[in-house]
């Protein structure tokens, strides 16, 4: 009677699952060093969650009311938004287009170009993909950073974009933000030491942290409207590439009996 | 339903006897060494690898529009519009990625037992032209999206060629067909990268394999398995690649799907190491991104031809650091092929070279930015430091192929005893 | 080696199982292919339904609207014309317009809105092989019928309709004209493209 193969070798099972285990686990280690590297240095963490419909919801009313003026987020269509943040057609077309659009339509700002260019030096950038170019960390910290400066052309400065041809679009929420200076190094320019809240605006501190986490997340969102098809989904593609994995294993195992 | 396959088998093969000693002669009875561990892998996922980007290509060729006015919105529409268009271009951008993980793995296996070694000289050679064309099939895969980072790196990369004495800007201007990247350098770059390019890279692979197969593979042990057969013929220390390789690589297939899986699904950016965040930018030939940088499987490459502050001889450095691999069978002298039976010497240099090549990645990858003021402090000379580490570097690099002339040619080199049989954990 | 004792019954499972897995997994990973040949979002929106204002189409007129790549027309028909329908009943293929080529709320005599008879919205492409009939309203003889009541005649392959878009005998074409999902917007509008609600 021929032993059984695991007593022949009772460790292979254990040792190929270890081998297994450790490889994804240092795998993951690095997916998720990349990942955080992806964040900015010294950039505070925007800690957002696109999964989250009601942050989503509240991120696109701040976009709609506070940016949209300006900017467009061409890539997107209304019926999509319709879609993916769970408000029904009539909700999207009456509390964000302002435009006079349709349902399938590209989300496209009134702003005429021409005009943008003499106001603020430059035309108001597409938004659709900052939330991949930038990260979503940049433009947290991005739209929290704004401060007086009455030497810009528009009255305002950027500590994460300095001279940054855009004002403050959140100032009535945020409040007046300046800067305290710091002397610069003999031949420099002063250099911004610390931020703080000169007129409190409309929102406390707490408040504000979540309107701007929210329009980072839409932001996030609308830079890449897939995520939240792709993360629901890799959890059963990953469940069954285990199970076919683990399959392909024990077939394996079975033939390699006949080996030595 | 066995009878009907016997039928049409009987039917083909009287019309084209050859096709049944084929399959036998390339997979059950294909002997392959039984002691294929995990470096041995790779081959068969680079197969895996290249079928996944010619079909996930095929589909994103169907609804991407090659053109300077409507490449970057197409791709916009595969990912937005397009039904599960977001998937098929993940797979395909972290398909060209991994293709390049499994194909320097690849490489290094081949290094580490003198898989290049006689006769398998042809298959190293083969081996070295599918990485050459599969790096300009990456390049210029790279430019199609037409984002900044596209723009900025065909115009860096394109300029390089303007090194070349007398002809030099000629001939940079007729690959780009313009006097910038523009509209015409991308339709040609599409129509390489979706014809031209691929069926050379499937038919150097047939090549590859088929000068493989003559000669049979290597093993981690470098044992000659023709020395010993049965009395039939086979080999002792051989099994028959079909089933147990095919096993097994369907095994070894699973596992890395999982690894792809978690990245199309959790992290498709990878951090901007597998789709860069200023190509989310669209192309501007008036703004250059803050870094321009290859994908990280350049950065090698790239780093060498930066750390040399003369253009002319950086870019003779690149082109050398690639042509030297094609010399590698000629450079070792040794008749040890596997790095378990070779000297000390051999190990160190091995090893050495593999970090170094890291280490060149590292700095191609702008890690000297962040790196070297955390070493040596804020006010750090980061150019400096980086320029003269890098000529250390280089020293290594190319010391590596001249150490292993000399080491084997000399007979310094003291091997040990390479035994009879493979030897296996079992 | 070792081939005394090879459980080739556990081969057999352990391969057919794998196989399988494999490939219900091969099939489901090429669905994602094939779905995306389906109209892409940007396709769905540009077929969505269309406005049109009837305010200006005179009794006998004839307007024509885009939709989905497709001619729609929209006829403001006279009360003669309404009237031949039951005349021509006899020499139809499908007068009760069984086959389904219309919304549920068109499957009657005047192929429309029981509310509104005399609009007729109806796709003007011939069922036959894709050709754009001929708008003939006039009731007199004509050189293909001497009998013609009016309706729609197409000149690729000779195929006549009535005015209500139903096919008759002795022509090549198939099936009554397609009339869409349409419905009012007050009374001066139809918006092509969707039912009225709560109908079919």
């Amino acid at each position: 009677m021929r032993e059984s193969s695991l007593m022949r070798s009772p460790m292979s099972l254990r040792n190929a699952a270890i081998k297994c285990a450790s490889a994804l686990l240092a795998f993951a280690a690095f997916a998720g060093i990349a990942a955080a590297a992806e964040e900015g240095e010294g950039l505070k963490s925007a800690q957002t969650n696109v999964m989250n419909t009601a942050s989503l919801q509240r991120g696109a009313r701040t976009y709609f009311n506070y940016c949209s003026g300006c900017h467009s987020i061409k890539y997107m269509n209304y019926a999509r938004l319709s879609d993916d943040l769970k408000l029904s057609p009539e909700e999207v077309l009456t509390n964000f287009a302002f435009t006079g659009a349709r349902i399938g339509d590209q989300i496209v700002s009134n702003m005429p170009a021409g005009g943008s260019q003499q106001w603020f030096g430059k035309t108001p950038p597409d938004l659709s993909l900052e939330g991949r170019a930038k990260g979503a960390d940049w433009i947290y910290n991005y739209l929290r950073s704004f401060y007086v400066d009455p030497t810009a052309l528009v009255g305002w400065n950027n500590t994460v974009f300095p001279n940054a041809s855009m004002p403050n679009p959140l100032w009535e929420l945020q409040g007046m933000q300046t800067a305290h200076m710091a002397p610069g190094k003999p031949g420099e320019p002063p250099t911004v030491e610390k931020l703080e809240i000169a007129h409190p605006g409309r929102q406390s501190a707490s408040e504000f942290e979540e309107t701007t986490r929210d329009l980072t997340a839409f932001l996030q969102y609308v830079g890449e409207p897939a995520a939240l098809q792709r993360q629901p989904l890799g959890v059963w593609v990953i469940l069954y590439l285990a199970l076919f994995t683990f399959l392909a294993w024990l077939l394996k195992h079975e033939y390699w009996k006949d080996v030595h | 339903m066995a009878k009907l396959f016997s039928t049409i088998g009987d039917w083909i093969t009287e019309r084209s006897p050859g096709l049944m000693p084929m399959y036998r002669k390339h997979m059950s009875e294909y002997y392959a060494p039984k002691n294929f561990n995990f470096w041995y892998y790779f081959g068969s996922l680079a197969m895996l690898v290249l079928v996944n980007q010619l079909l996930t290509g095929i589909f994103l060729t169907m609804f991407y529009k090659p053109g300077a006015a409507t490449a970057f919105d197409s791709v916009e529409y595969i990912m937005r519009d397009v039904e599960w268009g977001w998937l098929i271009r993940y797979m395909h951008s972290t398909g060209a990625s991994m293709f390049f993980l499994v194909v320097y793995l690849h490489m290094f296996r081949s290094l580490m037992y003198g898989s290049y070694k006689k006769p398998r000289e042809l298959v190293w050679l083969l081996g070295m032209l599918i990485f050459l064309a599969l790096m300009a099939e990456g390049f210029m895969g790279y430019v199609l999206p037409w984002g900044n980072m596209s723009f900025w790196g065909a115009k860096v990369i394109i300029s390089l060629f303007g090194a070349i004495p007398l002809i030099g800007d000629t001939l940079v201007q007729w690959i780009m067909g313009d006097y910038n990247p523009a509209d015409a350098t991308l339709n040609r770059f599409f129509a390489l990268h979706v014809v031209a390019l691929p069926l050379v890279l499937l038919l150097l692979v047939v090549l590859h394999l088929g000068a493989l197969h003559e000669v049979g593979s290597n093993n981690p042990d470098g044992v000659d398995i023709k020395k010993k057969k049965n009395e039939r013929g086979v080999p002792l220390d051989g099994i028959g690649f079909h089933p147990y390789y095919t096993v097994k690589d369907m095994f070894g297939a699973g596992f890395f799907l999982i690894l792809c899986a978690f990245i199309i699904f959790y992290q498709p950016t990878l951090g901007g190491w597998f789709l860069e965040g200023d190509n989310f930018i669209p192309a501007n030939n008036l703004v250059t991104p803050a870094e321009i940088k290859p994908v990280w499987y350049f950065t090698p490459f790239y780093a060498i031809l930066r750390v040399i502050p003369s253009k002319g001889f950086g870019v003779l450095a690149m082109f050398a650091s690639i042509v030297v691999l094609f010399l590698v069978p000629w450079l070792d002298r040794s008749p040890v092929k596997s790095i378990r039976y070779r000297g000390l010497g051999f190990k160190i240099a091995l090893t050495l070279f593999a970090i170094t090549f890291l280490l060149f990645g590292a700095i191609g990858a702008g890690k000297s930015a962040e790196w070297i003021p955390a070493i040596f402090g804020a006010d750090a000379d980061v150019s400096g430091i980086e320029m003269h580490f890098g000529w250390f570097l280089l020293l290594i690099y190319f010391g590596f192929f001249i150490f292993l002339w000399a080491y084997t040619h000399f007979g310094y080199e003291k091997t040990k005893p390479v035994p009879e049989r493979v030897t296996t954990h079992a | 080696m070792a081939n005394e004792g090879v459980n080739q019954g556990r081969r057999r499972f352990l391969t057919a199982t794998t196989a399988v897995v494999g490939g219900a997994g091969a099939i489901a990973a090429a669905i994602p292919f094939i779905k995306s040949w389906e109209p892409s979002a940007r396709a769905k929106n540009a077929g969505a339904p269309v406005l049109a204002d009837i305010s200006k189409v005179e009794p006998g007129q004839r307007l024509t609207v885009g939709w989905r790549g497709q001619p729609v027309w929209i006829i403001n028909r006279t009360p003669s014309l309404l009237a031949t329908l039951p005349a021509v009943e006899a020499r139809l293929k499908d007068p009760k317009s069984e086959l389904d080529q219309q919304p549920k709320f068109a499957q009657n005599e005047t192929r429309s809105l029981k509310d509104k008879p005399q609009w007729f919205v109806v796709i003007g492409i011939c069922t036959h092989l894709g050709c754009s009939p001929d708008y003939v309203p006039e009731i007199k003889p004509e050189p293909f019928d001497p009998e013609w009541k009016g309706g729609f005649f197409c000149p690729c392959h000779k195929s006549r309709y009535d005015i209500a878009g139903r096919v008759f005998q002795g022509v090549p074409a198939p099936a009554n004209l397609v009339v869409p999902p349409y419905k009012f917007v007050g009374d001066k509008q139809i918006m092509i493209g969707v039912n009225p609600e709560g109908a079919a």
